[in-house]
């Protein structure tokens, strides 16, 4: 029993890291492309074109595969998500698609294409803001109190979902989250690139998203004591895990403010996120989806677990010396980031 | 049963995923193989043309390849989002490859990226061409991965159902399962085959429409070339590929081919239309049904009077199989009379008329792509996973179908207009003859 046990924990970590790498890098590009079409609008034109045409072109299409990576890994590893989630989550997942493809065809239309168009970098923009609320709303649904089983058939209720107060922190943590975390990225990479115009402009945005990004995630928190005690109660068991992610997220603050660091401050930033994405995950457990849903019951037979870790631990050593190359040509090549290099 | 229209929106809108998907997943599987083979010959040749046409396909090739990686995302999610009974089932067994299909994509990204943005960063171009190995290998690789899913859905092997439980899961045995290598092989082939026709229609419509340019005539040459050789590899495979449904799906070969009786010495029906099992206009190919189905004349073929109605699918994918060969048959043709006619300095074969039988060529064979895999999915039917599970108990209970079938219509409609819109735009305002000159232009700045 105990290699059960293990396995259904190394699937989970293995998926809730990759869901992570998801979030992060998707952030950079959600928020990049709402601070883009932003700047069409508000004549601080092409400060941003910049970063987008040498930083997110090349990598648009590793940032999705990591989302795909995601939801396959865990209809692989927990098949029965497929049928809970899978028909439950038809309209908010078709819309997430929807919007997926505004964005990769924004790339492929307009940035490989022609001509910028305004309307369709205001869509790429807003698309940005849309897509983390809308893949939020899984996470939302996971806390339970939103799917019933009518004739053994899960139904989300709709109703229930809108108009929970639930769901609107989430979604907001979720928007503010990836504007706060794209503009700490794009400061440290403006500077990077000596545009010290788009670093000071991105990091006037990192500070003003500081404080509504700290208020809507003590929200959630606040909120959550309403909706599933039991959760509740297990974040303030881990309470430790989120005091030091707070902690870091002061210091990241600290050193944008005075402008000293821009390196270590991301570094930080992703050791706050990821504090308060594993402590959230840690006390989601056992529950993928409140209460008729755990990682034991729904997991696959020993001989699929074991096969899919022995591929996935052969494809991640395939794929951690492409990944370094890629982000040493394209973020870490210093001719690259400044523009002397071009395609 | 209450659930049929929540089934019927489903289909469709699988139908439509998978329809608009293939075009865009077979060119992905195949331009990079061209794109390598024309990068290599430009080095080998140290003829700039060559080089060219590599440069050019990949800019267009980024285009296309970005709507895959969308509709990709769409069918990937679809599957569990339209048939979750279906996903949370195969789950179980076949997880495997669709798991190493991401990683094969990956792989395929990221070099696709470095790639494409590091076009003069080498002073040695093998070394640019050499980042192209894995991206080739990646696509391959995921169509593979996929493909061989897809074979499972046909030939279900690796696990014991015992009390209703899965038992005895052997995820490798259900990768390897008997349809994989002629559907695995077919799929990858006749990507590289369409490729190839659909490249060389471009060149045949350049070379009609105003641009005389030698560039196009050694792209023509190259991908004919190309496409001879894998039309013919279609054409071997597919014999294969029946003595396969002989053995493993006989129900569905016998429907494709209107094979009622179960009989020796069969022949083989072709086209024609049925009135009630009876088959009128048809041409009959004495024997050939035993020679395709088992490599011999007298051999006994397997009809549908062996199966209850409700296990064998509809009849009409006689058609989709008729029209499928015959544009396969057509384009070997076509190629061969182009290779021969080259080689005997066939005036006939630089003619106008001939260049818009090329040009044909590349829909038509975009075209047997689409009717291959309607004949692989209606021909599978009644059942998404053969023996095992029916699609009408594998659909989802969701009642929205219907409304998200108008959405992607219109996302795919505004996908497909998008990527011809933006392909034209791309290649009008740069034609080649202009970025030849550019070329020129820039290399007697560098020696001056």
């Amino acid at each position: 029993m105990t290699l059960t046990l293990d396995l259904e924990i190394i699937g989970m970590v293995v998926l809730w890291t990759f869901l992570f790498g998801y979030i992060m890098v998707a952030s950079i590009d959600f928020g990049a492309g709402f601070f883009h079409a932003f700047s069409l609008f508000s004549g601080t034109n092409h400060i941003l074109a910049n970063v987008i045409q040498r930083y997110l072109s090349p990598v648009w299409e590793v940032t999705n595969v990591f989302l795909v990576f995601f939801f396959v890994g865990v209809v692989g590893f927990f098949p029965k998500t497929a049928y809970y989630y899978g028909t439950t989550l038809l309209v908010p997942a078709s819309f997430a698609i929807i919007l997926l493809a505004i964005r990769g065809s924004y790339y492929a239309f307009q940035t490989y294409g022609a001509k910028e168009h305004k309307g369709y970098a205001f869509m790429y923009g807003l698309s940005g803001l849309l897509l983390p609320a809308s893949l939020s709303i899984v996470l939302t649904i996971s806390e339970g109190g939103f799917v019933s089983l009518v004739d053994g058939s899960p139904v989300l209720d709709y109703w229930a979902l809108f108009t929970s107060p639930l769901t609107w922190s989430i979604v907001l943590l979720s928007i503010v989250a990836s504007l706060y975390i794209s503009a700490v990225f794009l400061t440290w990479y403006a500077n990077k690139a000596k545009d010290y115009k788009a670093a000071a402009i991105m990091r006037k945005y990192a500070l003003i998203w500081a404080l509504p990004l700290i208020i809507t995630a003590g929200g959630i928190i606040y909120e959550l004591q309403f909706h599933n005690d039991v959760h509740y109660q297990r974040i303030f068991d881990l309470w430790w895990m989120f005091a030091l992610s707070f902690l870091l997220f002061v210091v990241t603050v600290c050193l944008l403010w005075i402008r000293k660091n821009y390196g270590l401050a991301l570094i930080l930033l992703l050791g706050q996120f990821s504090l308060a994405f594993y402590a959230y995950g840690i006390s989601h457990y056992p529950y993928l989806l409140y209460p008729h849903l755990t990682l034991y019951d729904s997991f696959t037979n020993q001989a699929m677990a074991i096969s899919l870790i022995v591929a996935f631990l052969a494809g991640f050593s395939l794929l951690l010396p492409s990944l370094y190359l890629l982000l040493r040509l394209f973020l870490f090549n210093k001719d690259y980031v400044e523009g002397n290099r071009s395609s | 049963m209450e659930n049929e229209t929540a089934l019927q929106f489903s289909r469709w809108l699988t139908e439509l995923t998978l329809s608009f998907h293939i075009i865009y997943a077979t060119l992905g599987v195949g331009v990079p193989l061209m794109i390598m083979i024309a990068q290599w010959v430009g080095i080998k040749k140290n003829d700039f043309h060559y080089t060219l046409l590599a440069r050019r396909w990949t800019r267009g090739f980024v285009i296309t390849v970005a709507v895959g990686v969308v509709t990709g995302t769409a069918i990937g999610l679809q599957l569990s989002l339209l048939w979750p009974n279906f996903m949370e089932l195969a789950g179980n067994v076949i997880a495997l490859p669709l798991f190493m299909e991401t990683f094969a994509f990956f792989f395929e990204a990221i070099f696709l990226g470095i790639y494409l943005y590091t076009w003069d960063r080498f002073e040695n171009p093998r070394k640019h061409l050499l980042l192209l190995v894995p991206v080739a290998i990646g696509s391959s690789f995921s169509a593979v991965f996929i493909t061989m899913v897809n074979s499972f859905m046909n030939a279900p092997r690796g696990f014991d159902i015992a009390n209703g439980e899965l038992v005895n899961v052997n995820p490798l045995q259900a990768m390897v399962n008997p349809a994989m290598p002629t559907k695995v092989s077919h799929v990858v082939v006749t990507a590289f085959m369409t490729v190839a026709f659909v490249l060389a229609a471009i060149a045949a419509f350049r070379l009609l429409r105003g641009s005389d340019h030698v560039y196009h005539k050694k792209s023509l040459h190259m991908t004919l070339k190309i496409g001879l050789i894998f039309s013919i590899a279609t054409a071997v495979i597919g014999d294969f590929s029946g003595k396969y449904l002989a053995e493993y799906q006989p129900e569905k070969l016998a429907a494709a081919e209107w094979h009622f009786e179960t009989q020796e010495l069969a022949p083989l029906q072709m086209y024609g239309i049925l009135d009630g099992e009876e088959v009128k206009y048809s041409i009959k190919v004495p024997f050939a049904l035993s020679m395709l189905a088992h490599g011999s004349p007298s051999a006994e073929v397997i009809g549908l009077d062996q199966f209850d109605e409700d296990v064998t699918p509809p009849l009409y994918i006689h058609y989709l199989f008729d029209f499928m060969v015959t544009i396969g048959m057509l384009l070997v043709l076509l190629s061969l009379i182009y290779w021969i006619g080259t080689a005997r300095k066939w005036e006939f074969v630089h003619s106008s008329f001939f260049r818009w039988l090329i040009v044909l060529g590349g829909p038509l064979s975009i075209l047997a792509i689409e009717l291959g895999w309607w004949l692989a999915e209606v021909g599978r039917q009644p059942w998404i996973l053969r023996g095992i599970l029916r699609t009408s108990e594998a659909a989802t209970t969701n009642q929205n179908v219907d409304l998200m079938l108008l959405l992607f219509a219109g996302l795919y409609f505004i996908l497909g207009v998008g990527t011809i819109v933006v392909l034209a735009r791309l290649f009008r305002n740069n034609p080649v003859e202009q970025e030849l000159k550019d070329r020129e232009a820039e290399k007697g700045g560098d020696e001056y």
